[in-house]
């Protein structure tokens, strides 16, 4: 009796491992929690998107191609006016002209930071990004509204409002992301490297040129792509400046529009499940999957650059 | 001097300009967003209720929802991110699992908050039928919180030294027991200031809240406090517009007469409110370890 009582108590998990196991699952579960977040937000914006396609019967080719943008009507040959490439083109525009832009400015502040003044760096413009990067996106949007667009008006004329000013405004929102990440990528290349280079005769600029850029080189891509993403994904500030006019841009300085300035300007005005509200969850899928694809470069960058310990 | 030594000169003279120019930029922005608006900060902007057609209206409302919202959404997201992370730094293998995990989670902090928003819209206020209100912003956004907080409280926990586990497993206490009563409360300064930090990024996030939270603000009555009524402060069914939101709205709209002076001060508040949140996130984090390792 007593030999069976005990036998079972030593079977018998520990109150102890009880708790471990208890704690494990607890931890785990809020890992679970939001990978169902992740796949929920991907199946219901692609389901939502993906119904301007199958249930209103849009083609794909309409969609991507189109260039009248007005939901709910036809356009003069009788197609439905879905015609997101405006969009499109406005979004890559503003992406790719201030990832031009504020490259050289982000990689050059990010090198003085690092090689040529570091104490000044580290005390005056590293807090500064820092505070920078966590400025709210309205902020820029306002300041952009009220500086950007006035100068832009003034010395190139129009209205001021357009793709130049979304350039204006988002280089200036990612320049700190990009000199932050430059900066780690340049403080992880070896001081080795910097010596050898030194040692080899190689003057400062020589070996910032030729040996750090290049070491840092897979880093900084990150960087950059990094501040491409988030400048596509940026909505408020951009749809303050651009002109919301879903028209194909002409030139810098005519109103145009991006995905993100007319899914915010739009989702408020349209019924849900019908076709103008299908469209615009159809941009809000276009965003999604260019989110992903930055996501995918990052990786691919990152696992072909890696510093080999 | 031989021409190298001079092109080396040129260019990091080039490298110092270049630096200077964005030093300039950077001062520029955050001068010209103090010296526009602090003036038009007072406690009277600050507590009184804003005005829609009328000049003289104030950010009491929207600056109460912009802090009752950072609240909720900290409450609800620190739990999550927390066990996230403890699984994330402490039992999880390095395996595909592991891995998959972790893309998800990059994913989710590199989406543009609009889209965040849409889904919190469509699950939160369309699906769930909270409508728009403080509850839907809320849960907005501890989605869009969740996986930096989670970043941010792994690698405190990644950083606490490996003897102190060692110390708690060599006692004889299980692996959760070491984690909760010594690597947490090691990793705490680390911690409390990711989530300072973590909510300077809710407190002005805006994209996320104007399809979940709303875009208005109804008066709400400061002597009732019971939760179960529309207009108490505290009632999480009442749409509320905040201060981001707001700036972003009346620059919209463009119908509030004094909107540049209201936006200007604003946004100083905003920007003031951030700059409080990074300076504290070190100074807290670094008053917090001293005290608890009596290191002085």
């Amino acid at each position: 009796m007593q030999n069976q009582k005990l036998a079972k108590q030593l079977m018998k998990k520990s109150k102890t491992a009880r708790y471990e196991r208890f704690g494990h699952l607890l931890s785990l579960s809020a890992l679970l929690l939001i990978m169902a977040i992740v796949l929920g937000i991907i199946i219901f914006i692609a389901t939502k998107g993906l119904s301007t396609f199958f249930r209103d019967n849009i083609s794909f080719k309409d969609f991507f191609t189109g260039v009248i943008w007005n939901p709910g009507t036809k356009t003069p040959s009788g197609q439905q006016a879905v015609g997101a490439l405006p969009m499109i083109v406005g979004s890559f525009l503003v992406t790719i002209l201030a990832a031009i832009v504020s490259t050289p400015f982000a990689i050059g502040t990010a090198v003085y930071m690092t090689e040529i003044s570091p104490k000044r760096g580290a005390k005056i413009l590293q807090p500064v990004t820092e505070l920078l990067v966590g400025i709210p996106s309205v902020v820029y949007g306002f300041i952009g509204l009220s500086v950007v667009v006035p100068f832009v008006r003034n010395t190139f004329g129009g209205s001021g409002f357009g793709i130049l000013s979304g350039t204006f405004v988002l280089f200036v929102m990612i320049l700190p992301t990009i000199v932050s990440m430059t900066v780690d990528s340049l403080k992880a290349v070896p001081k080795y490297y910097r010596q050898a280079s030194l040692a080899l005769g190689a003057t400062k600029w020589q070996t910032i040129w030729k040996v750090v850029l290049r070491a840092a080189t897979p880093g900084i891509l990150t960087a950059i792509v990094f501040g491409m993403a988030r400048a596509f994904g940026e909505a408020l500030a951009v749809q303050m400046v651009i002109g919301n006019a879903a028209l194909m841009p002409h030139n810098l300085v005519s109103p145009a529009s991006t995905l993100t300035s007319v899914l915010t300007a739009g989702m408020g005005n349209t019924v849900m499940g019908s076709l103008q509200n299908d469209a615009l969850w159809s941009l809000a899928l276009v965003l999604l999957i260019m989110s992903l694809l930055f996501n995918l470069m990052v990786h691919f960058i990152g696992r072909r650059g890696a510093f080999k310990k | 001097m031989n021409q190298t030594q001079k092109q080396s000169q040129i260019a990091i003279l080039i490298l110092r300009l270049i630096a200077a120019f964005v030093v300039l930029i950077l001062a520029f922005l955050i001068g010209y967003i103090f010296i526009t608006g602090l003036p038009n900060v007072s406690w009277k902007f600050l507590t009184s209720p804003a005005k829609a057609f009328t000049a003289g209206g104030g950010i009491g409302v929207q600056l109460f929802n912009s802090i009752y919202l950072l609240i909720l959404a900290m409450i609800i997201s620190l739990p999550i991110a927390l066990g996230a992370s403890i699984y994330l730094s402490e039992y999880a293998k390095d395996n595909w699992f592991t891995s998959m995990i972790r893309t998800a989670i990059e994913i989710l902090s590199s989406l543009p908050s609009v889209v965040v928003g849409l889904f919190g819209f469509l699950l939160f206020v369309v699906q769930f039928n909270y409508g728009f209100s403080i509850i839907s912003g809320a849960l907005t956004l501890t989605i869009f919180n969740l996986p930096l907080l989670t970043r941010n409280i792994e690698e405190s926990l990644a950083s606490v030294s490996d003897d102190q586990r060692q110390g708690g497993l060599g006692l004889g206490l299980s692996k959760y027991e070491t984690i909760v009563h010594i690597v947490v409360p090691a990793a705490l300064p680390g911690i409390i200031s990711g989530v300072i930090l973590c909510s300077g990024r809710v407190f002005g996030e805006a994209a996320a809240l104007i399809y979940t939270a709303g875009q208005s603000a109804p008066a709400l009555n400061f002597g009732d406090w019971n939760p179960f009524n529309i207009d108490s402060p505290l009632s999480p069914l009442r749409p509320a517009e905040t201060l981001a939101v707001h700036i972003w709205k009346i620059n919209s709209e463009g119908i509030m007469p004094d909107l540049t002076k209201v936006s200007s001060g604003s946004a100083a508040v905003l920007v003031l409110a951030i700059l409080i949140f990074n300076l504290s996130a070190r100074y807290v984090g670094r008053k917090i370890f001293e005290k608890m390792t009596s290191m002085n």
